[in-house]
C-alpha cells in the first residue's frame, strides 16, 4: 500500500484540537490506548496527517516513530485526507468471482485516479476494500454510507453522476 | 445486582411472547403479531430499516400498533433473497422486499388476515399451500446452534436473549460447576475451534487453567477480526445474537480464572460493533457483567477493542499485538498465549463461532453436542456461501454434510446453467476443491487431506467462467497486501509468488517456472513465521494439483481456456453471424475494426485493446473472445 505525505496544508479549528486533547486525556492510562486514540483522532480530523501524530506522540510521551509506525501498519488509518465522496469497492473473493475488478478499473479510468488517490478537485476518493459482508449483492461498493449491490460496469457512470454537487 | 430468581423471572414474563415465534397462537396481553425483519449487513445493504420505518407508519395509519409488533433482527441467512421479513405466528416469509409493497402486506395480511402470496419466497407457495421455512431446500438441511437466535431476537434487547435460555448457562456454570467441570464438559463436547485452526477448545481453556498457577491476572479474548474475504458467519452472530459471545467469555473466565475480557472486532462491521456496544452496556446493567455476578461473588468484565484493517491480526499472537497497541505483528511461539499472552499474562483467544457454541454446550451437554458431526470434528459449522451459487447467504449445517449438498440442495446450485467448476474454502489460506471431491464429508480432516481447509467456513463457488489461476493470483495479491513485513520468507516470497503469477496470466511463463513456483510455495510454507505465511502458498498449490491443465494452457499454448486473462485473450468476429451494422466498428476507441456496411467486419489484433466494448455493443453474438 502507498503511503504519500499529505500534500494538502494542515490546519484544525480549536473544537478539533480541544476534542483530540479530551480524548487522549481520558484514554491515555488504559492499558493499549494508542490504538483507540489514532482510531478517535480520524474521526476528528478525518485523517492522520504527521502534525496529529506529533500531538499524540507528545501527549502520551512516546515516540513519533512508534505511532508513525503504528499508523502506517494499519489499512484502516489515511495519511491523505478523504474526498467529499469515499468510494470503496470491495475486492473481497465473492464480490471478485462476480467481477468486481472490471468495476474497480472502470472507476479507475472514469475518474483518472488510482485506488489510495484523491480526484484533484477533493470530490472522489478512491480505494479497494476487502469483504464487507455484503457477499449476498456481490458485487457491491459504497459511495460514503450509500451501499450500491449486483453492479455492472456500464452502471458506474450513472452512479457517479448522482454526486454532482 | 440480579440473582438467578430474577434470571428467571424474566424468562418466564416474556415466555408467551417468544412462543409466538415459534408458531404458537398470542397469549393474553401481548401482541397479535410479530414481525420481524432483518436488520443484518446484508439486509441493511439493500434497504431494509426504510422498510421497518415504512412499517411503523403503515401500522400507526392502520391503527394497529398496539397489535403488531416490529422486531429488528439479525440474519436470518438467505441474504441473496434481501431484505427479508417473516410475520409470526404463521411464519409467513416474504423476500425482496419493496417499501411499496408495504402498505398491502400491512392492509392485507396484518390487519385482514389474508397472506399477500404473490410477495412470499417463491419455494414456500405449493399448490397444496404455503409450506414453512424449515421445509424448503435452503432451512431443511439446516441445522442451528450457533445461530439459533440469528433472525429470531430482537439484538438490541437483553431480555429478549434471556426469554430464550439466556445467561442460563452462565448461572449454572457460577451456583453448580466448578471450573474443572466446565473444562471437563466442553472436553467432552469435541469442540474445536471454529476460526480455522481446529485446535481443542477444551485443551486451550485447561492450559491457561493449569499453566501457570500463581498468575495476578489472565484475559480472555474473542477473535471477531473476520478477515477472510467472503467470510461473514462471526459478523452474523454479532449482528444478531451478541449477548452469547457475552456470556460465553464470562463462562471462559470462570473457567480459566480470568476477570477481564477483550473482543477484538473489525472496524469494518459498524453495525456489529454497535450491538455489541449496547449489549455489553446492557450486561453491565442487569449485572451480568460487573462485579458478584448473580450473586455467587464472581467477577468478569469486557471491553471492545477495533480492528484497523489488518488481516495478520486473525493471527492469535498478532492480534495481543494489536491489541496491547502496537503494530499487530505476530510473535514466535512458544511461549503460547496460554502461558504468556496478552500483556504477557496467560491468556485464551477463542472465535466468535467457538463461543456462540459454548452456552448450549453447558445446558444441553457433552453429549448431546458430540452426537453431531463426524468422528473427530464434533458439532455444526456455520459456512458463508457466495460466488457463483443461488442461494448466497449463510448456512449452519452438522459437520459431515457433503460438499454436493450444501451447494446443490441447500444452496441451489449454479445460476445460468453454468458447469461447477471449484468451490473454495478456506480463503487465503485454503484451496479450491473440484467437482471429483464433491461427496467429500465435510469436516477438519477431510478438507486437509484434499489440500484445502475449514477456514472460518467462507465457501466460494466458482462457475466455468473463472480462471483458477487468476483466482490464485488474487489470493496472492490479497497476502502479499497483507503480509506484515516482520519475516522475510512470507515478505519477499509471496511477493516473488505473486510475480510469478502474474508471468503466467501474461503468457510469458515456460514450464521450468512450474517446478520454480511450487519449490518457491514449500519454501514458505515451511520458514515463514506465523500461519499467515505458512497458509499463503495454499490456493497455488491446491490449484496446481486439480487444475495443472489451465496453467499449461497458460504456459504452453498462451491461452485463458475461462476467458479472463486478458493478454492471452483475442477479440474475433464470427463472419457468419456478423450482419455488418458497423454497430461495434463505431464504438472501438482505438479504431481496430474495419468493414464495409451490410458485410462481415473484422478486427485488427495489433490494434486492438481488448477492452470489450464491441462485444457488450454487438446484439447478434457475433464478437467472441478466445
Amino acid at each position: 500500500m502507498a503511503f504519500k505525505k499529505s500534500v494538502v496544508a494542515f490546519s484544525q479549528t480549536p473544537e478539533q484540537e480541544q476534542k483530540l486533547m479530551e480524548v487522549i486525556n481520558k484514554e491515555k492510562g488504559h492499558k493499549g490506548a494508542l490504538m483507540p486514540i489514532l482510531q478517535q483522532a480520524q474521526e476528528i480530523y478525518g485523517y492522520l496527517p504527521i502534525e496529529v501524530q506529533t500531538i499524540i506522540a507528545e501527549e502520551m510521551g512516546i515516540s513519533l516513530e512508534k505511532v508513525y509506525g503504528v499508523v502506517t501498519f494499519y489499512a484502516q488509518f489515511s495519511l491523505n485526507p478523504k474526498g467529499k465522496y469515499k468510494i470503496s469497492v470491495c475486492l473481497g473473493t465473492a464480490c471478485y468471482v462476480k467481477g468486481s475488478g472490471d468495476v474497480y478499473n472502470k472507476l479507475q479510468e472514469v475518474l483518472n485516479i488510482k485506488g489510495g488517490e484523491l480526484t484533484p478537485d477533493g470530490k472522489f476518493s478512491l480505494e479497494a476494500c476487502r469483504c464487507i459482508g455484503a457477499c449476498g449483492l456481490a458485487p457491491v461498493m459504497t459511495i460514503n454510507d450509500d451501499v450500491y449491490g449486483r453492479l455492472t460496469v456500464d452502471e458506474v457512470g450513472d452512479i457517479l453522476a448522482k454526486y454532482n454537487d | 445486582m440480579m440473582t438467578v430468581a430474577e434470571l428467571d423471572a424474566i424468562k418466564a414474563k416474556l415466555h408467551s411472547q417468544m412462543m409466538l415465534r415459534k408458531g404458537s397462537e398470542a397469549g393474553e396481553d401481548t401482541y397479535r403479531k410479530h414481525v420481524l425483519v432483518c436488520g443484518g449487513t446484508g439486509c441493511t445493504s439493500s434497504g431494509s430499516m426504510g422498510i421497518i420505518n415504512k412499517l411503523n407508519e403503515e401500522l400507526k395509519k392502520n391503527g394497529i400498533e398496539n397489535e403488531v409488533k416490529v422486531i429488528k433482527t439479525g440474519c436470518f441467512g438467505l441474504c441473496a433473497l434481501g431484505p427479508i421479513m417473516i410475520v409470526y405466528p404463521e411464519g409467513s416469509f416474504y423476500s425482496m422486499v419493496k417499501e411499496e409493497n408495504i402498505p398491502e402486506i400491512v392492509s392485507e395480511h396484518l390487519v385482514k388476515g389474508n397472506v399477500v402470496e404473490r410477495l412470499l419466497y417463491s419455494e414456500t407457495v405449493t399448490d397444496s399451500g404455503i409450506k414453512s421455512l424449515n421445509e424448503t431446500n435452503f432451512y431443511k438441511k439446516q441445522h442451528r446452534v450457533a445461530l439459533r437466535n440469528c433472525g429470531v431476537i430482537s439484538p438490541e434487547n437483553i431480555e429478549e436473549y434471556i426469554a430464550l435460555d439466556g445467561y442460563q448457562a452462565l448461572a449454572k456454570v457460577l451456583t453448580q460447576m466448578t471450573p474443572e467441570d466446565v473444562i471437563q464438559t466442553i472436553l467432552d463436547s469435541g469442540l474445536r475451534g471454529r476460526g480455522g485452526g481446529g485446535f481443542p477448545t477444551g485443551k486451550k481453556w485447561q492450559l491457561a487453567r493449569n499453566l501457570v498457577k500463581d498468575a495476578d491476572q489472565k484475559y480472555v479474548c474473542c477473535n471477531a477480526d473476520e478477515g477472510d474475504p467472503g467470510a461473514f458467519m462471526d459478523r452474523s452472530v454479532l449482528e444478531g445474537d451478541p449477548h452469547v459471545v457475552i456470556e460465553a467469555m464470562a463462562i471462559a473466565g470462570y473457567a480459566i480464572g480470568a476477570t477481564q475480557g477483550y473482543i477484538y472486532v473489525r472496524a469494518e462491521y459498524p453495525i456489529a460493533v454497535e450491538r455489541l456496544r449496547i449489549a455489553i452496556g446492557q450486561a453491565r446493567e442487569y449485572g451480568l457483567l460487573g462485579d458478584n455476578i448473580l450473586g455467587t461473588g464472581f467477577k468478569f468484565d469486557l471491553d471492545l477493542r477495533l480492528g484497523a484493517g489488518a488481516f495478520v491480526c486473525g493471527e492469535e499472537t498478532a492480534l495481543m499485538t494489536s491489541i496491547e497497541g502496537n503494530r499487530g505483528e505476530p510473535r514466535p511461539r512458544p511461549p503460547f498465549p496460554a502461558e504468556s499472552g496478552l500483556f504477557q499474562k496467560p491468556t485464551i483467544l477463542n472465535n466468535v463461532e467457538t463461543y456462540a457454541n459454548v452456552p448450549q454446550i453447558i445446558l444441553n451437554g457433552a453429549d448431546w453436542f458430540a452426537s453431531m458431526g463426524t468422528e473427530k470434528s464434533k458439532g455444526t459449522k456455520v459456512f458463508a456461501l457466495g460466488g457463483k451459487i443461488h442461494n448466497t447467504g449463510l448456512v449452519e449445517i452438522p459437520m459431515g454434510t457433503t460438499l454436493r449438498e450444501v451447494i446443490y440442495e441447500i444452496g441451489g446450485g449454479i445460476p445460468n446453467g453454468k458447469e461447477f467448476k471449484a468451490a473454495q474454502t478456506g480463503g487465503p489460506s485454503g484451496g479450491c476443491i473440484p467437482a471429483e471431491h464433491l461427496d467429500i464429508p465435510i469436516d477438519y480432516d477431510n478438507l486437509i487431506s484434499i489440500g484445502s481447509m475449514m477456514g472460518s467456513g467462507g465457501l466460494i463457488v466458482m462457475d466455468e467462467n473463472n480462471c483458477m489461476v487468476d483466482i490464485a493470483k488474487f489470493f496472492l495479491e490479497f497476502t502479499v497486501d497483507e503480509s506484515c513485513g516482520k519475516c522475510t520468507p512470507c515478505r519477499i516470497g509471496t511477493k516473488r509468488l505473486y510475480e510469478m503469477l502474474e508471468k503466467i496470466t501474461s503468457g510469458n511463463a515456460t514450464l521450468e517456472d512450474l517446478d520454480k513456483m511450487e519449490k518457491l510455495c514449500y519454501y514458505i510454507k515451511n520458514n515463514s513465521l506465523c500461519g499467515l505465511g505458512q497458509t499463503a502458498p495454499n490456493p497455488v498449490l491446491s490449484t496446481l494439483r486439480y487444475f495443472k491443465d489451465e496453467y499449461l494452457a497458460h504456459v504452453v499454448d498462451k491461452k485463458c481456456p475461462a476467458g479472463v486473462c486478458q493478454d492471452l485473450l483475442t477479440y474475433k468476429i464470427v463472419a457468419d453471424k456478423c450482419k455488418g451494422c458497423t454497430a461495434c466498428a463505431r464504438k472501438c476507441p482505438v479504431g481496430a475494426i474495419s468493414g464495409t456496411v451490410k458485410e462481415p467486419h473484422s478486427i485488427d489484433t495489433t490494434k486492438c485493446i481488448k477492452c470489450g466494448a464491441c462485444m457488450a455493443t454487438c446484439k447478434f453474438g457475433a464478437i467472441v473472445k478466445e
